[in-house]
């Protein structure tokens, strides 16, 4: 449901944008896609409404109609409306008082509290704070010993743990402790709950009463639906609230949360957690996600994706090898292994604007099973035969089919597009572009001269 | 049992209150026309249900009450029927008896509540006489094996536990055979919670099933997906994923009594169907219960009737 709904988009999009004139029926059917766009990635509904009225206001504007390109301006619009919506408060955390200045984090069960409390810890330990951590879940079964545990991971204090003590009382001796022993901040870690729990809530009440913090977070999980809105409304209109974290970013949900939350409780997006590692911390990018909501693709995501799982030093040394003309059957399998440590290449497609609307296609074509299919026809070489292509004849063609499981005509067109491709490298290499080809290569280990197998 | 009911249906009755509010709004007694088809929706994208479904139901609802009159509880009747449906071949029967030892091995992205849930299950199992044990293989998030623990001591069962950082896979091997020569009934196994889009944490996944199966080809008996009712559209993506990587054949809907209405459980209907064997509706151990497809849609809809 997903992946069509991205094609939609970019197929409406993709309509306008290729069209001259705007009318409003294009607005219309453009909303509509949007709507559905945001509603599927989970921004919840009366949020989805306000947005939309917001935005077929400024596209009905003349800036519109009169520009050049006035498909262009609608998906501008929305974007920029989106980012500039999502990103326009500061995101630093506000600790100027008299310390200890005390960070309280609440939210849900399983949203990420504990754990985003010991990544701010480490945040703030790296500015030079001293930190004190304290957890005032009593309730969760070891869930202080998380906390506990976690603050030593990062080498930052944490209150000691006194089994029977209740909430309240561990927040007074907390506070206490930072103030005598010059904390610059604390962070009081509490129990998730429900919204809607009244007695909960009371607690939690209690507790801010007691430690007056100057950011009080709500944390929330990415990966929730609908309910988001009322969620970020009643934390906020019961306790108040100073920001808001986003956890398990780096998941593949399209964190519609992000507005529903913001527009519910007007306070800025402080944080994202991007991933399981207590560094996994940042500062909270508008741009990216407004384009990942509207799932116009993720190039940052993309690149760091890439940098993660690629062998920088493999991919150089490939280039390296390809610049010396030795572009041989080796170097095609080192190039497909790295490729394919980024994923499916649907996946990839879905994270490239533009490439969306392309990837059911490109699903089609099945390039994952292809590429396995050419990996297990290049594995089924002798060495030799993979640094000198150009020795396999008939009856080594049909030895190599049977070993791959495939049809000779198969190992013909590998040899074929690898022939094409290493034409290619040279041509490139005489014109002097391999200088520009490896860094390319270097970057994204290649991929694209693969273009050749996937006609 | 009957406390259990109570309870859920306070838990649900949070979420459908909502939905029979905006309901009450939408109808008193009026004619089915397509400003009232896009109220109801409306109504069921709020729960999660998704654009696509939502208005497959509606349009199913519309096609044999058009220009009726209808009243709030015809209409929410008429859906809830609709939604019981879609949701009725998930249900299922959670029999242990067929293997020994029984082993359920759990998994689900973070903070989805699989521990709680194994904490609840294995009590429930221990108060049937079963022989229950407990492999802590989340050797990765802190304090994971110390909240295991705790959820043994309170129901008095065995755990399996290594050091954080340990192999997983390999402590699943050693716990496996401690297990059998214990001669449980059942073992629980508790993954690390991991996101359905990292490869290399899905991979150890696989790998702890490889695993698994030299010391008994034919366990798991039992992969339980966990999935947080206040999930959006992504559960759909987890169940498939889940599913490709370790065959996942059950799922427990956990974080029922919040305000959430699990919706998202219609959309899974349709797409990728697992049977359902639990749900949770509480941080206590009766607090986890056994899925049935009427009571879930009824309980969506307002519709109290346990």
């Amino acid at each position: 449901m997903f992946d069509t709904l991205t094609e939609k988009l970019s197929a409406a999009f993709y309509k306008i944008t290729s069209r001259g004139v705007l009318s409003e029926s294009d607005i219309d059917s453009a909303m509509r896609e949007i709507r559905v766009a945001l509603l599927e990635a989970d921004v919840s509904l009366a949020v989805v409404k306000e947005f939309i009225a917001n935005v077929k206001q400024k596209a009905l504007g003349e800036e519109v109609v009169r520009s050049v390109t006035p498909g262009q301006m609608v998906v501008k619009i929305v974007h920029d409306e989106l980012t500039a919506f999502l990103g326009a408060d500061e995101t630093q955390l506000k600790l100027n008082v008299t310390p200890p200045a005390v960070v309280l984090m609440l939210g849900l069960q399983g949203s990420g509290k504990t754990t985003t409390a010991a990544k701010i810890a480490l945040k703030l330990k790296k500015q030079h704070k001293k930190v004190l951590l304290v957890s005032t879940d009593v309730y969760r079964p070891a869930a202080r010993e998380q906390l506990a545990q976690l603050g030593l991971q990062i080498g930052v204090d944490s209150l000691d743990i006194k089994e029977t003590e209740k909430p309240l009382e561990i927040t007074k001796r907390a506070f206490e402790k930072a103030k005598i022993g010059f904390y610059d901040v604390l962070i009081i870690d509490t129990a998730g709950r429900l919204q809607i729990d009244d007695k909960m809530m009371t607690e939690l009440k209690e507790i801010k009463a007691l430690s007056n913090p100057c950011e009080t977070l709500l944390v929330a999980d990415a990966l929730i639906g609908q309910e988001a809105c009322n969620v970020a409304k009643t934390f906020n209109e019961n306790i108040g609230v100073t920001g808001l974290v986003l956890t398990r970013i780096d998941g593949s949900s399209r964190a519609g949360a992000a507005i529903s939350m913001k527009m519910a409780t007007g306070v800025p997006i402080k944080f994202l957690g991007t991933g399981e590692k207590t560094e996994d911390l940042e500062v909270f990018h508008a741009d990216r996600i407004a384009g990942r909501i509207l799932g116009q693709g993720d190039v940052v995501s993309l690149v760091e994706q890439t940098m993660e799982k690629i062998d920088r030093a493999e991919a150089e040394k490939a280039a390296q090898e390809m610049m010396k003309g030795k572009f041989d059957l080796n170097s095609l399998l080192e190039q497909m292994r790295q490729m394919k440590k980024l994923g499916s290449m649907s996946g990839i497609a879905s994270l490239i604007p533009g490439l969306a609307k392309y990837k059911s296609q490109i699903e089609a074509m099945n390039t994952d099973e292809l590429m396995k299919k050419q990996e297990a026809i290049i594995l089924s070489m002798t060495k030799q035969e993979r640094k000198n292509p150009d020795i396999i004849k008939a009856s080594r063609k049909r030895r190599i089919a049977l070993g791959a499981g495939v049809e000779v005509s198969d190992v013909n067109r590998l040899l074929k597009s690898f022939e094409q491709m290493s034409q290619m490298m040279k041509k490139m290499g005489k014109f002097g572009a391999m200088r520009g080809l490896s860094s390319m290569v270097s970057k994204f280990s290649g991929g694209f001269p693969f273009g050749g197998f996937f006609k | 049992m009957i406390n259990f009911l109570s309870k859920l249906k306070d838990g649900l009755k949070k979420t459908s209150d909502k939905f029979s509010d905006g309901l009450k709004d939408i109808i008193s007694k009026r004619p089915v026309d397509s400003k009232l088809l896009d109220e109801l929706e409306e109504l069921l994208i709020s729960s999660d249900l998704g654009v696509q479904v939502s208005s497959e139901i509606v349009q199913q609802f519309s096609s044999k009450r058009f220009n009726k009159e209808v009243t709030t509880d015809e209409v929410k009747l008429a859906l809830s029927d609709l939604i019981s449906q879609m949701l009725l071949p998930l249900e299922t029967k959670f029999d242990v008896t067929n293997a020994h030892p029984f082993v359920i091995l759990m998994v689900g992205v973070n903070g989805a509540g699989k521990t709680t849930s194994i904490g609840k299950l294995a009590s429930q199992l221990k108060l049937q006489g079963k022989q229950v044990s407990m492999i802590a293989a989340d050797t990765f998030r802190a304090a994971a094996v110390e909240q295991l623990e705790e959820w043994a001591n309170r129901s008095d069962v065995r755990v399996f536990k290594g050091k954080l950082g340990a192999d997983s896979a390999g402590l699943c091997y050693d716990g496996l055979n401690a297990a059998i020569k214990a001669g449980d009934d059942v073992v629980f196994i508790d993954t690390a919670g991991r996101l359905q889009n990292k490869t290399g944490l899905m991979d150890e996944l696989k790998k702890i099933v490889r695993v698994i199966q030299k010391v008994l080809p034919d366990a798991p008996h039992l992969t339980l997906l966990t999935i947080d009712a206040t999930t959006g559209q992504n559960a759909v993506s987890q169940v498939k994923e889940f599913k490709e990587i370790v065959d996942v054949n059950g799922l427990i809907v956990t974080k029922l009594d919040g305000s959430s209405k699990g919706g998202i459980l219609v959309q899974i209907a349709g797409t990728t169907p697992v049977p359902v064997y639990f749900i949770g509706v509480g941080e206590k151990i009766e607090d986890l219960g056994v899925f049935k497809a009427a009571e879930y849609a009824e309980n969506i809809l307002g519709l109290s009737k346990f």
